[in-house]
C-alpha cells in the first residue's frame, strides 16, 4: 500500500527535491543570478504534477484520492491550495532579485528555504491527520524562522527570535490540545475523530474536548495571525526581508485557513455551535485591533502588518458563517477560499510595490513615499490599485471578496458581524487612502526616477492584472472555488 | 497493580521535581541537569506503560544526546564566568499564568469522562513498531526528516557571518 500511494505525494516530493537542487547549485554555479530562474523551474515541476493529479481526479468518482492509511488526501481542495501557495511563492521569488543582494552569501539557502516552507504548507493543506498537520506546520515555521533572520541586523534577529519562541509556545499548546482530543476519541485521523464524535454522543459534552479544540485554535491562530496570537506580526514584518514578509502574509495565511477548514469542518463538524461563536468573536476583535492600530503606523511594512491582522479577521467572518441545518460547507467556506485568492493577488501587489519603492528610496516611512507617483507612475499606480483592493472598493478583487464574506455572514444570521466588518472597512479606508494621497499629492523629495528590475515589474503586473481580473470577472474564480469546496465533504 | 502505582508516584514526583528545577534554577547548568532528571523519569513512566522502545529512545536521545548538546552549547557560548541571571521582572506573571493553566487543566481533566482503559494492554514488538512507523506513519515520519534538514540549513544561515564580517 505504501509505494503505491507515493504518486499522491509527487508535488511535495518534487518541491523538496528541487529545493535541495537549488542549494547544491548554489555551490557549483558561478553566477548567483541563475538561482532565481532555477527556483522558478523548481516551482513549475510541482505545478505540472498538480495539474496531472487534477486531471486524474476529473476522471474518477468521488473526486478524491486518499492515501498513506488515510493520513493524506489529494482532492480539488488540497490542489487548489497547492496552486495558490506555489503561485504566491513564484511571485515572491520573482520580486526578490533586488532584495537577495543584501544577503548575497545565502541566496541559495533563501530560495531553498522558501521552497521548503511552501512544501510544508502544501502538506498542511493536504494532510488529514493531526500529527502530519503538526509536522507540516513545523516545517513551514522553522523555514520561516531562518528566512526572517537573513538580514542579520538586530531588528531581523529580534524578529526571528520572537517568531521562534511564539511559534514554539503556540505549537506546544496546540499539541496539548491534540493530545486531549486523541485521549477522548482514540484517533488522530480527522475522519475517525468525526466518526467517534457522532457515534458516541456523550463525548460532545466533555469539557476536555472543548479545551482541546480551543488549544488547537491557538496553534492555527498563530499561523493566520489572528488576535490574540498576533503579537509577532508587526515586528516580524518590519524586521524580515520584505519578500519574506510578503510571503508570510499570503502563503502562511492560506495554508493556515486550509488546515482550519479541514480540521474544524471535518473533524469537529459536530461542535460547530462552540467554535463558530469563538471564531466570530476572534474575527470581530482582529478586525478592530488590526485596523485601529494600523492608523497610527508610520512605517508602511508595520502598517501592512496590522492590515494583515485585520484581513485575518475579515476571513474569519467566513469561518463563523456556518450554515444551519447541517449544511456545513455552505457559502462561508466558499467565501474564505475566494477571499484568500483575492487577498493573495492584492497583498502581493502591495508588497511587491513596497519592495521596489522602499529599496530605492531607502526608507519604509509612509511620509517618504511623497510624490512617488511622479518618480515612477507604474509603481505608484500598482500600489494604489492594491490598496484600493485592500479597502474593498470596486472594480477590484477585494470588493467581491468582502462582499462574499459579509453575504455569507448575513445569510447565516450573523448580521452584527457583517456590520462590524463594514464599519472596519470604512476605518481601514483612512490609512490606505493616506498612502495613496501621499504618493499622488505630496511634493516629491527628489525628482530622481525610481527604477525596478524586469522580473519584479512582471510579478507586479501579474498581481495587479490578477486582482483587476478577479474584480471584473469574479465568476471564474468563484467556479474554481465551488469545485474545490465540493470535494471537501 | 499497587506496585505499578507506587512506581508511578515515585517517577511522577521525580519528573515534577526535575521540571520545577529546570525552570526555577538560577544556574543554567543546574537547569540543564534538572532537565536530565525529568527526562529520565519520563523514560521510567514509558516503561510503566509497556512502551520499552520509547523508554530506550528517551534515555538515549533525550537523556543522553540532547542534554550533552545542550551542555556543550552552554559551555561554548558562555561569555562570562559565574552564574547567569535567568529570570526577569516577569517571573511573577509567569508563575500566575502557569498556576492558572495548571488549575484549569486539572479541573477539566478531572471532570471529563475519559474512555475506559484497555483491559489487557499488549506490549508491541519492535517489528510491529517499525511497521507502524514506516508504513502507517510514513508521512509525518518523512516530513520530520525535512524539518531536521531545514533546521540544519537554518542554523547554518543564522550562525555563519555574511561576507565582510569576520568569521
Amino acid at each position: 500500500m505504501f509505494p503505491a500511494d507515493l504518486y499522491l505525494l509527487m508535488p511535495e516530493l518534487a518541491l523538496a527535491g528541487m529545493a535541495i537542487i537549488v542549494i547544491l547549485a548554489d555551490l557549483v554555479l558561478k553566477r548567483r543570478d541563475l538561482l532565481a530562474p532555477l527556483s522558478l523551474i523548481g516551482l513549475a515541476v510541482p505545478v505540472a504534477l498538480s495539474i496531472v493529479l487534477w486531471l486524474k481526479l476529473d476522471s474518477i468518482d468521488p473526486h478524491a484520492l486518499s492515501g498513506f492509511s488515510g493520513f493524506f488526501v489529494v482532492d480539488y481542495f488540497s490542489l487548489f491550495f497547492k496552486f495558490l501557495i506555489l503561485g504566491a511563492t513564484a511571485l515572491v521569488i520573482m520580486a526578490s532579485r533586488e532584495s537577495v543582494t543584501r544577503f548575497s552569501r545565502f541566496q541559495g539557502e533563501y530560495y531553498a528555504l522558501i521552497m521548503m516552507a511552501s512544501g510544508g504548507m502544501m502538506l498542511m493543506a493536504a494532510a488529514t491527520e493531526l500529527v502530519s498537520i503538526y509536522v507540516a506546520l513545523e516545517l513551514s515555521a522553522l523555514s520561516t524562522v531562518a528566512l526572517i533572520a537573513l538580514l542579520k541586523n538586530s531588528r531581523s534577529i529580534e524578529a526571528s527570535m520572537k517568531f521562534l519562541i511564539l511559534s514554539a509556545i503556540s505549537s506546544a499548546v496546540m499539541l496539548y490540545g491534540m493530545a486531549l482530543v486523541f485521549g477522548l476519541t482514540g484517533s488522530t485521523r480527522l475522519l475517525d475523530i468525526a466518526d467517534r464524535l457522532t457515534s458516541v454522543s456523550e463525548l460532545i459534552d466533555q469539557p476536555a474536548l472543548l479545551l482541546g479544540v480551543i488549544f488547537i485554535i491557538t496553534g492555527f491562530g498563530f499561523k493566520i495571525s489572528s488576535v490574540p496570537f498576533q503579537m509577532w506580526v508587526p515586528d516580524v514584518y518590519e524586521g524580515a526581508p520584505t519578500p519574506v514578509a510578503a510571503y508570510l502574509s499570503v502563503a502562511s495565511k492560506a495554508a493556515g485557513f486550509a488546515v482550519i477548514i479541514r480540521v474544524f469542518f471535518l473533524a469537529f463538524g459536530s461542535l460547530t455551535d462552540e467554535w463558530a461563536l469563538l471564531f466570530a468573536v476572534l474575527a470581530a476583535v482582529s478586525m478592530f485591533i488590526g485596523n485601529l492600530v494600523a492608523i497610527a503606523q508610520k512605517n508602511i511594512k508595520r502598517m501592512l502588518g496590522y492590515s494583515t491582522i485585520a484581513h485575518a479577521g475579515f476571513i474569519m467572518v467566513g469561518l463563523a458563517a456556518i450554515g444551519r441545518e447541517g449544511e456545513l460547507l455552505g457559502p462561508g467556506v466558499e467565501s474564505i477560499l475566494f477571499y484568500l485568492v483575492a487577498y493573495a493577488a492584492t497583498n502581493l501587489g502591495a508588497f511587491i510595490a513596497v519592495i521596489a519603492i522602499s529599496s530605492k528610496i531607502n526608507s519604509e516611512l509612509i511620509d517618504d513615499y511623497a510624490g512617488v507617483a511622479r518618480r515612477n507612475p507604474f509603481l505608484a499606480f500598482a500600489l494604489a490599485v492594491s490598496l484600493v483592493s485592500l479597502m474593498g472598493l470596486p472594480p477590484t478583487a477585494g470588493f467581491w471578496a468582502k462582499l462574499n464574506v459579509f453575504n455569507a455572514a448575513i445569510e447565516t444570521d450573523l448580521v452584527w458581524l457583517a456590520l462590524i466588518g463594514m464599519i472596519n472597512s470604512v476605518i481601514s479606508a483612512y490609512f490606505y487612502l493616506r498612502v495613496i494621497k501621499t504618493m499622488y499629492l505630496s511634493p516629491p523629495a527628489s525628482e530622481e526616477r525610481i527604477t525596478a528590475d524586469l522580473p519584479l515589474k512582471a510579478a507586479l503586473a501579474i498581481a495587479v492584472i490578477g486582482l483587476l481580473f478577479i474584480g471584473i470577472v469574479p465568476g471564474f474564480v468563484m467556479d474554481v472555488v465551488e469545485t474545490a469546496v465540493g470535494t471537501l465533504a | 497493580m499497587t506496585t505499578v502505582l507506587v512506581f508511578f508516584f515515585i517517577l511522577g514526583g521525580m519528573a515534577l521535581l526535575g521540571s520545577v528545577g529546570t525552570v526555577a534554577s538560577r544556574n543554567v547548568v543546574h537547569a540543564a541537569l534538572s532537565l536530565v532528571l525529568a527526562l529520565l523519569a519520563v523514560a521510567g513512566l514509558f516503561i510503566l506503560l509497556l512502551a520499552e522502545f520509547l523508554a530506550i529512545v528517551q534515555v538515549l536521545i533525550y537523556g543522553g544526546a540532547i542534554t550533552i548538546i545542550l551542555l556543550f552549547a552552554l559551555m561554548l557560548t558562555r561569555t562570562r564566568e559565574g552564574p547567569v541571571r535567568l529570570d526577569n521582572a516577569q517571573r511573577r506573571f509567569a508563575l500566575i499564568g502557569a498556576g492558572a493553566a495548571f488549575a484549569v487543566l486539572t479541573v477539566v481533566i478531572m471532570v471529563s469522562d475519559w474512555p475506559a482503559p484497555i483491559d489487557n494492554p499488549v506490549r508491541p514488538g519492535f517489528s510491529r513498531i517499525s511497521e507502524v512507523l514506516f508504513q502507517q506513519w510514513a508521512i509525518p515520519f518523512e516530513a520530520a526528516s525535512l524539518v531536521l534538514l531545514v533546521a540544519l540549513i537554518g542554523a547554518i544561515v543564522i550562525s555563519r557571518p555574511e561576507k565582510g564580517e569576520r568569521d
